[in-house]
């Protein structure tokens, strides 16, 4: 790159546009939600109150249903994530390394496609095969069994159907870089099938997984609208923030910040990993 | 592979039976038949190359023996031992890829050591034989590293060390110098001629370079078109080709054709004239006895270093030969284009080579 002072105005002003939105509008939001948690509430008319306070994290603390609700959705999160990727391992093995020509582009187009559909439309699709009449009631009827219904379980089944694509891709993408001569050589040297998927392909998915990881846990912690249609009575972290936001905002701001912190947290650990390359 | 059935196999490695036996062995990929009828026998302990241009089937016979691929026909043995229907898992052989195939996520001493980790050995001997393994390829000190911290020549290495490690019946070699550059390749050359003497291993190497089957090999086997064309030690397969084919690939050579043959050699057929067997001599020298002498013009001269290459133009018809000389021995002293000269071989040096 040249550093002339023709060149780098012409840089400062291509970079410029992204760099004020990213910092002022993305950043500069997370950073007055931070800022308002530590603010209070008039308790009569619901008025926000700039005074400097750290009540509404202590309320979140020490309120009993605040962290059974966080548990819930951090556990939501987590079996959301492992059932996409039990799911995708499979699906993305068959696709890379079993799949040939058309086959292929087909199962790829399958995949992607549901990513262009409406978010709405597909939860409730869901919501109406999961009634009471819906076509897994009907479908397990045979067998003596009855689906979910609404619920914690199918919050777990819709969002992991949601965010499936966002975990096979990754692993697609790795599993079809991975060369076909590494898994000969295994074979050649003495390995099984069983100890070649176990040291040599699974390192390296390994990392595929947890790049897409990144995107089904935090995806499933930040959504709302899956278990307000699914979910029963069942209440996560976005429906409390959801209704507080109009009462108390400030204390919607520091339950926000807790899926922020349990995801930094989480970026920090698969950063260690060495995943966020894969991405 | 389990020791007990490594023991098995063992006693046969100094018995008769050759390292490997392929009987009627082809190969065909929907309509295309990659390898076509081959039988060979490898001498144990033995330096063999299979010689062929892309697409002669050199490298789905390398897979064959390997067990990557299944014969559509055929038979395969490995000391003796039927090994047609074998995983490559099942079977005495390495493999040394072209790629290298080295596994990125484990160090140096883990790939090397890998055929010991699948078959239980415990980790203070694993470690030990890596060792050796690594300095027998002169790696001794690079066990920790990566091999994405190593160069083309030193993975080249590794990929060898890993598949000598438990001493196999058999290596086998694919193009493995073909991602080296030339100096570079010069030097495996050497250390795999030394490992191989010092390992006392079979080797089956595949190459595309007759340089590098010719100078590497105790024999070796030129394909054509996924058949062998001929088998037999490097100065045999350069001065007696079997095929016209082969008297083109292995070297260069003056290859005469029905009326030339009749004109330049004085009989009809086809002949190969190796272009270091002809003498340029002055237009007005005899021929000596058994020598045949035909009369043309230098139409190119070209000096390659060591040697210089001439084409003459023959007075008789429009045939050209080429004729290469040793710059030691002096340039004769009409050699310039345009010069008329005299050509003397001795009839031997023309041999009949089939179709």
């Amino acid at each position: 790159m040249s550093c002339e002072p023709g060149a780098r105005g012409r840089l400062a002003a291509l970079l410029a546009p992204p760099l004020l939105w990213l910092v002022l509008a993305y950043l500069g939001s997370l950073a007055i939600l931070l800022l308002s948690a530590f603010w209070t509430t008039d308790p009569f008319t619901s008025d926000v109150v700039r005074t400097w306070t750290t009540d509404n994290f202590r309320d979140i603390l020490t309120t009993p249903v605040y962290r059974t609700v966080a548990l819930r959705t951090l556990g939501i999160a987590v079996a959301v994530t492992l059932l996409d990727a039990v799911l995708a391992l499979p699906m993305a093995f068959f696709m890379a390394r079993v799949a040939r020509g058309r086959l292929r582009r087909v199962l790829l187009v399958a995949v992607l496609t549901p990513l262009w559909a409406g978010y709405l439309v597909k939860a409730y699709a869901w919501r109406v095969m999961l009634g009471e009449h819906g076509i897994v009631n009907a479908a397990l009827a045979p067998l003596g069994l009855r689906g979910p219904g609404y619920g914690a379980t199918a919050v777990v089944i819709v969002l992991a159907y949601l965010w499936l694509p966002y975990m096979i891709l990754p692993v697609y993408a790795a599993l079809e870089r991975l060369p076909a001569h590494q898994l000969e050589a295994s074979a050649d040297l003495g390995a099984g099938t069983v100890r070649t998927l176990r040291s040599v392909v699974a390192p390296a998915v390994r990392p595929a997984i947890l790049a897409g990881s990144v995107f089904t846990f935090s995806l499933s912690l930040g959504d709302y609208l899956t278990v307000q249609i699914v979910g029963g009575r069942t209440q996560l972290l976005g429906n409390v923030i959801a209704s507080q936001v109009t009462l108390d905002l400030p204390l919607a701001a520091a339950l926000s910040a807790v899926p922020v912190a349990l995801i930094v947290c989480y970026l920090a650990a698969v950063r260690r990993a060495g995943a966020l390359d894969s991405l | 592979m389990t020791e007990a059935a490594r023991t098995d196999a063992r006693p046969a490695r100094t018995g008769a039976a050759p390292a490997v036996r392929l009987t009627a062995v082809s190969k065909d990929f929907g309509a295309v038949r990659a390898v076509d009828g081959a039988e060979l026998a490898l001498r144990e302990g033995e330096f063999f190359s299979l010689l062929g241009p892309s697409g002669s089937g050199k490298t789905t016979l390398l897979r064959l023996i390997a067990g990557f691929e299944r014969p559509t026909a055929g038979r395969i043995e490995l000391a003796g031992r039927d090994v047609t229907a074998l995983a490559p898992s099942r079977r005495d052989v390495h493999t040394v890829f072209q790629d290298y195939a080295l596994f990125p996520h484990m160090t140096v001493e883990q790939n090397v050591a890998y055929a010991l980790t699948v078959r239980g050995v415990r980790k203070p001997e694993r470690l030990a034989r890596a060792r050796e393994a690594l300095r027998t390829v002169r790696l001794d000190d690079y066990g920790p590293r990566r091999p994405a911290q190593l160069s083309g020549g030193q993975r080249q290495r590794v990929a060898l060390a890993r598949a000598l490690i438990d001493d196999p019946g058999l290596l086998l070699l694919d193009e493995p110098l073909g991602a080296l550059d030339l100096q570079l390749r010069q030097e495996m050359q050497r250390e795999l001629t030394r490992i191989q003497r010092a390992t006392g291993v079979t080797f089956l190497l595949v190459t595309h370079d007759q340089e590098e089957a010719l100078t590497l090999s105790d024999r070796l086997a030129v394909l054509d078109r996924g058949r062998i064309a001929q088998i037999g030690p490097p100065l045999e397969i350069y001065d007696r080709p079997a095929t016209a084919f082969v008297a083109g690939f292995v070297g260069t050579t003056n290859l005469l054709r029905d009326q030339a043959a009749v004109r330049v050699v004085g009989a009809p057929g086809t002949y190969s004239i190796r272009p270091e067997r002809i003498r340029i001599a002055a237009p007005d020298s005899a021929p000596g006895p058994g020598e045949r002498c035909v009369a043309g013009r230098i139409t190119d001269i070209a000096h390659a270093g060591a040697h210089t290459r001439f084409v003459i133009r023959l007075d008789a018809g429009d045939d050209r030969l080429t004729v290469l000389r040793l710059n030691s021995a002096g340039l004769p002293d009409a050699a310039r284009i345009g010069a008329a000269v005299h050509l003397l071989w001795n009839v031997n040096d023309a041999f009949a080579v089939p179709g």
